[in-house]
């Protein structure tokens, strides 16, 4: 069973060894902790004639087990402060200059995108338009100009691990890089009303010749 | 010394007077009537937001189907299940159990009170929360339906009918949480009256138990954080039928205004409901492993630490949210760091049990439960406070899992906790342990079988609030479909296992074994009253407590008994 979606984006692998950096830290906490929970609740269950000792927690020696984890503690939270930090530079900050530029605009329940067509510039005549299937090529910085016409929505495609709320009123940019060709899920990850459930969209990952012959069939006449 | 009010009897001859039925069970103002109203209130809303997720998790496990006691669920219906579900169990169940329902009934009998310094406007509190209540649960039954824009009500999407499609619902939910704030903001402010100047003679700061430090500290984030959240939905509620705009950009407004708002209470918020729960174990666990809270002002600086880093981590709502990104990078320092004080306060918990002599009664498993379950909660939260990582678990059922695993732990383990430990001082007898203990291991082991598979959903792309997932290709797979069929299949064990309990509450209730006035061997005053359940003004006036020592003397060396009251002179 493998329930992990595969990692398609220049960026998705950083997600994912940030996730796997996290993972380590905490899951190395929680055993810890664990260990010593259950193992004092063991050693301390109540015996016959055994009375309880009386500590106040003030004592140096006892205290020094809760001060010395936690200066661990504060010294891993760094990592985790740093890791995430340049993660999110990369991916929300530092946007490189696009090779492609796309419009995506969500609307109450549909999505629908417009291609820069032949020309490769947005707004003029030979865009092409769709609705529910964006198409962009591999290997190539895409920015998205994310748009609504109502409500907010949410621009999420889980194998780029890239996700941005759609905000009326705004054109909030997202780019990626797709590092392989195929068809992908493409959904709506905000609250959008009662046909949120069926607001998924494709993402078509093409090769530059495929793309190319995309472009040539759907181009408007 | 007795907190001095305008009660109708007055202290001095509440042994004498027979009240009539009316008088103390309808419209009562002693502290312990009003908190069992606030806990039966909550617990019978607790019925609802368990109803309304029992049939949305129905709906997910095999959709379209036709789920027993509720038919075919809509699309619609759905979203009003999810929003309900969530607004119920916040704000209907862990704030008037937790902060309500436990803060009046302990706080004047932890501190050797006769009542709470301003008695009617407690049941004048008490009174707003009900309407409230039936509010909200009337909006479900109004034409359009209730409110299904999720608990959050991100405008513009709550506030404009046309794009809601619930013209009512959404006004009766915000009218509904607006009077449910107003009610605990008059508890609030009599619980923090009431702790600073009605404590017993000779008791100092640091000899107050950590319960009630823990919802005065909830209560003053909760004061501090709600004002901005009421105007907002002041504002809401004009957007929506007054025809302003604040929310709605086509018209200048800021749709992410609202966001700053709401989070700006909704992070506090989850530190409102956690302290009163941790503070159940501060009080449980010394008492069972008879033993003195491992560093008690430590405890009580890491319960400060949190409270203020509470109010500057909220954005990490909002990371993608279209907010400015250089932003999140503040937000993440801020959100990691709150790691600090509550690590603190678990290991603390932990230490307590150090030395001790540990008796597992049914209290003393809860509040070992809260901090097995509360530590996944915890650690699982460090995944979404870092900005980086987010990206991809904002709005995942990683999330879901996440704060169910530090809600539940806090609304429903925090409240098994309080509820076993205190209940025969609420009822004068003893709960069935061995019903008690089926409950406690039914309940953990199905509990922990609903959300450790929303973590691996989560993980494999299943975005929240969704309906059905045969929609999307990615995410309609033989094996995230097992997982959502296992959570809710844990669901319904979960939900059976709560009979043991119902059970067992109103059997014991009435027919339960007599059990005195300490029947746990505790310190602290409420264990002190003469009668059991402490009658009207829970001391004689002219026997109140004088307290000479902290709340956790357990096992003090050279003393035959192990504990020693708090208002025991030597």
């Amino acid at each position: 069973m493998n329930l992990f979606q595969p990692a398609l984006s220049t960026f998705a692998s950083d997600v994912d060894n940030l996730v796997m950096m996290i993972t380590a830290i905490v899951g190395f906490w929680y055993l810890a902790t664990n260990v010593m929970f259950f193992w004092l609740l063991w050693r301390y269950r109540a015996q016959e004639g055994v009375k309880a000792l009386y500590v106040t927690g003030h004592e140096p020696e006892l205290l020094r087990w809760i001060t010395y984890p936690h200066y661990l503690i504060i010294f891993m939270d760094l990592f985790v402060i740093v890791g995430a930090i340049k993660v999110w530079y990369n991916v929300k900050q530092n946007l490189p200059e696009p090779q492609e530029v796309v419009r995506v605009v969500g609307q109450q329940w549909a999505w629908s995108f417009q291609h820069p067509g032949a020309d490769g510039i947005l707004d003029t005549a030979d865009d092409i338009k769709t609705v529910d299937g964006l198409h962009v090529p591999v290997n190539k910085v895409v920015h998205a100009k994310l748009e609504s016409r109502d409500v907010l929505h949410n621009f999420s495609i889980p194998v780029f691990r890239l996700k941005q709320d759609i905000v009326p009123g705004r054109v909030i940019t997202a780019w990626f890089e797709a590092t392989q060709a195929g068809v992908y899920d493409l959904q709506c990850a905000e609250m959008c009303g009662i046909g949120h459930g069926l607001m998924a969209g494709r993402i078509y990952v093409e090769s530059d010749e495929d793309h190319l012959a995309w472009i040539t069939a759907n181009t408007p006449k | 010394m007795s907190v001095a009010h305008d009660h109708d009897h007055g202290a001095h001859d509440a042994h004498h007077h027979e009240m009539s039925f009316i008088e103390k069970y309808i419209f009562p103002t002693d502290h312990k009537y009003i908190g069992k109203q606030y806990m039966f209130t909550g617990m019978f809303m607790a019925l609802f937001g368990g109803f309304y997720a029992y049939v949305f998790r129905m709906q997910l496990a095999f959709p379209n189907m036709s789920v027993p006691f509720f038919g075919r669920v809509s699309p619609m219906e759905y979203n009003a299940a999810i929003t309900q579900h969530g607004t119920v169990m916040i704000f209907w169940v862990a704030m008037p159990v937790l902060i309500a329902a436990f803060g009046n009934f302990l706080i004047p009998l932890l501190i050797g009170a006769d009542d709470m310094a301003f008695p009617r406007l407690n049941r004048l509190s008490y009174q707003i929360f009900l309407v409230s209540a039936v509010v909200l649960i009337a909006s479900w039954f109004v034409p359009g339906g209730a409110f299904g824009g999720a608990w959050t009500a991100y405008p513009p999407l709550s506030a404009d009918a046309r794009y809601s499609l619930t013209p009512m619902g959404s006004s009766m939910w915000l009218i509904a949480v607006a009077l449910e704030f107003a009610a605990f903001l008059l508890g609030g402010i009599n619980f923090i009256v009431t702790a600073m100047n009605g404590r017993a003679p000779g008791m100092k700061w640091n000899d107050v138990p950590m319960i009630v430090w823990m919802i005065c500290i909830a209560s003053i984030l909760f004061m501090a954080s709600v004002g901005p959240l009421v105007a907002g939905a002041i504002m809401l509620l004009f957007d929506q039928n007054l025809g302003t705009n604040f929310f709605d950009p086509r018209r200048g407004g800021d749709p992410i205004l609202w966001q700053h708002l709401f989070w700006f209470f909704g992070h506090p918020e989850v530190y409102v409901v956690l302290l009163p729960a941790t503070g159940m174990c501060a009080e449980v666990i010394p008492v069972f492993a008879r033993k003195k809270l491992f560093a008690y002002d430590t405890v009580l600086y890491t319960t400060i630490g949190t409270g203020v880093l509470s109010f500057f981590v909220w954005a990490h709502h909002q990371f993608v949210a279209g907010i400015d990104p250089r932003m999140a990078n503040v937000f993440t320092i801020t959100t990691v760091l709150i790691s600090i004080p509550i690590a603190e306060m678990v290991f603390l918990y932990i230490a307590t049990l150090y030395g001790g002599s540990i008796r597992y009664t049914v209290p003393m498993l809860w509040a070992l439960g809260f901090i097995f379950a509360f530590l996944i909660g915890g650690v699982t939260g460090i995944y979404l406070g870092a900005s980086g990582a987010d990206i991809y678990f904002h709005d995942t059922y990683f999330v879901v899992a996440h704060f169910h695993y530090t809600f539940f732990p806090i609304a429903f383990i925090g409240t098994f906790t309080g509820f076993t430990y205190w209940f025969p001082k609420m009822f004068g007898r003893m709960m069935n342990e061995t019903l008690g203990k089926i409950h406690f291991f039914g309940t953990m082991i199905s509990f922990n079988f609903i959300f450790l598979p929303l973590f691996a959903t989560g993980l494999g792309g299943d975005h929240r609030r969704i309906y059905n997932y045969n929609n999307f290709p990615e995410l309609a797979t033989p094996d995230l479909q097992n997982l959502r069929i296992l959570a809710t299949v844990a669901l319904l064990v979960l939900i059976a296992f709560q009979f043991i309990f119902i059970y067992n509450t109103f059997y014991s209730m009435f027919f339960g074994p007599i059990s005195g006035t300490n029947p746990w061997k505790a310190t602290t005053l409420e264990w002190t009253t003469p009668e059991n359940p402490p009658g009207h003004g829970n001391w004689p006036p002219d026997n109140m407590p004088t307290v000479y020592r902290g709340p956790y003397e357990y096992s003090v060396p050279g003393r035959e008994d192990d504990f020693w009251p708090q208002n025991q002179q030597s």
